[in-house]
């Protein structure tokens, strides 16, 4: 009978372990090829611009001038987009997500000076 | 003759998130007449191709809808690589299949939990929406995002998958058949959802092609009408039929989504075997000139994404129709006649997309 089907299902899920995760104390795994968040090994990032070129969302800046490479993780919409473009593979789509913040900011990174000259 | 009072239904409405108006006009319990309205959600996507280059607007294009973004960036590739004449590798043709299947399957089971949780069946919702979670994963596994994939690109798809990845998909689509079929029982036999969704809403053939309705909307009312027999992407190759009901009620609406859950299931088994080696992509250069009217089958129904480009690389116009804005005529077409209590389903079964809609 139909009403005893779903008490089947129900009963069933009763007495198994919860479906949904014990979010604080078990975090979820995210899988390798999850798109979280943009970082750049700055070290080795030539400045070309090429990657802020290609990003839909208009998140990153670079400055030549200063050395400075900057995104905004508010804007950035994770397409990996310059992930793609960028001709040094400086930058990496790691498969973790950024903090959520209350309020908004840019990521900055500058090249050091040692590796400048 | 009772007097007539208008009852207004949304934009905001406990029975969908999204924001559609109805005016409602009453006599006693019955609907006599609905006027909708829709508008509280445009975002002005279609314009933003005027600033937006031709391939990034493809991460555009995938953000019209967050449950059919799969095949949102699938319609707008094709239509710019038929107007460019890209050759898009066999390969990434069948991944395309595979990829949109499992959207399918998702919207599907996601209207199906949606539908239980309208006439107040929660439990069966929550049990529906937990298998929905594990295609989800799944998706999130082959192409890194859990609702906007941008897996797909002008002239191929971003990420091949490998056989130890094809394995695993069909050994979770084994894993998920007894259950989804389990679920799918439920809402076929039992008594409580027959007696919300028998006779209710019923769209003959003849209403169903003369408002224009798509889908399983059409298909329900016993039209065989599905956009993959025009054989895009790898559709041609792959064997299938279009799944019909003949009622036209609310019942037949469920009974074709819950069918082509199974169907999607044994498309993407049979593009799995097929799956051809080769590339993914295909590098092309220069800018697309021309137009091109692309008709996929979404989930919902027959999306039309019409594209006309001018040579820059900027294009002059997007167009998207989707399945939605179709079915909105087929719907004030059942809502006639029916009784109050009826509207929320019935506004759920030829299942609304308002920000697709919109755009
Ligand atoms: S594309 Fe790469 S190398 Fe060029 S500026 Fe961006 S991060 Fe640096
Ligand atoms: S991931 Fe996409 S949106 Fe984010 S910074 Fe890169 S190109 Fe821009």
């Amino acid at each position: 009978m139909s009403v005893f089907h779903i008490a089947k299902i129900v009963l069933r899920s009763l007495f198994s372990k919860p479906a949904t995760g014990m979010y604080p104390f078990k975090k979820r795994e995210y899988y390798l090829s999850t798109r979280g968040s943009i970082q750049n090994d700055i070290e080795s990032c030539i400045f070309c611009g090429l990657c802020s070129k290609k990003c839909p969302a208009n998140a990153i800046e670079v400055s030549r001038n200063d050395k400075q490479w900057s995104i905004d993780r508010f804007r950035c919409v994770t397409c990996n987009a310059c992930v793609e473009a960028c001709p040094k593979k400086c930058l990496v789509m790691k498969n973790t997500y950024t903090a959520p913040a209350t309020i908004k900011s840019v990521d900055k990174f500058t090249k050091s000076a040692e590796s400048q000259q | 003759m009772s007097e007539r009072m208008v009852i207004p239904f949304g934009p905001q409405h406990p029975v969908l998130p999204e924001p559609i108006h109805l005016n409602l006009v009453m006599e006693d319990e019955k609907v006599v007449d609905v006027l909708p309205s829709i508008g509280f959600v445009h975002r002005g996507l279609e314009m933003l191709v005027k600033k937006k280059d031709f391939n990034a607007y493809t991460y555009v294009a995938e953000r019209v809808c967050g449950i059919c973004s799969y095949m949102h960036g699938m319609g707008y590739c094709q239509a710019i690589e038929n107007i460019m004449g890209i050759e898009v590798p066999e390969r990434a043709l069948y991944l395309r299949v595979i990829g949109a299947e499992f959207s399918r399957i998702h919207s599907h089971l996601l209207w199906l939990g949606l539908c239980a949780d309208a006439f107040g069946f929660e439990s069966l919702f929550m049990h529906t929406w937990k298998l929905r979670e594990q295609i989800l994963d799944i998706m999130e596994e082959i192409t890194g995002g859990r609702v906007i994939f941008s897996a797909v690109k002008i002239g191929g798809v971003k990420r091949d998958l490998d056989e130890a990845m094809l394995t695993k998909i069909l050994d979770i689509l084994n894993d998920l058949e007894p259950q989804i079929k389990e679920i799918s029982s439920v809402f076929i036999e039992s008594v409580t959802v027959r007696h919300r969704l028998e006779g209710v809403g019923v769209l003959s053939t003849e209403d169903a092609i003369s408002t224009g309705a798509v889908g399983p909307m059409l298909r329900a009312s016993g039209v065989s009408q599905d956009m993959r027999k025009l054989n895009y992407a790898a559709y041609g190759q792959l064997d299938f039929d279009p799944i019909v009901e003949k009622n036209g009620d609310s019942m037949a609406r469920c009974k074709v989504r819950i069918r082509e859950i199974f169907q999607s299931i044994d498309l993407i088994r049979q593009a799995v075997k097929k799956l051809p080696q080769g590339t993914i992509d295909t590098p092309f250069k220069g800018n697309p000139d021309g137009e091109y009217f692309a008709r996929l089958e979404q989930p919902r129904g027959e999306v039309i994404y019409y594209v006309k480009a001018n040579g820059t690389k900027f294009l002059d116009r997007v167009r998207v129709r989707t399945p939605t804005l179709a079915n909105l005529p087929a719907l004030v077409k059942v809502l006639k006649g029916c009784d109050l209590a009826d509207v929320p389903i019935l506004v759920l079964t030829i299942d609304p997309c308002i920000s697709c809609t919109e755009r």
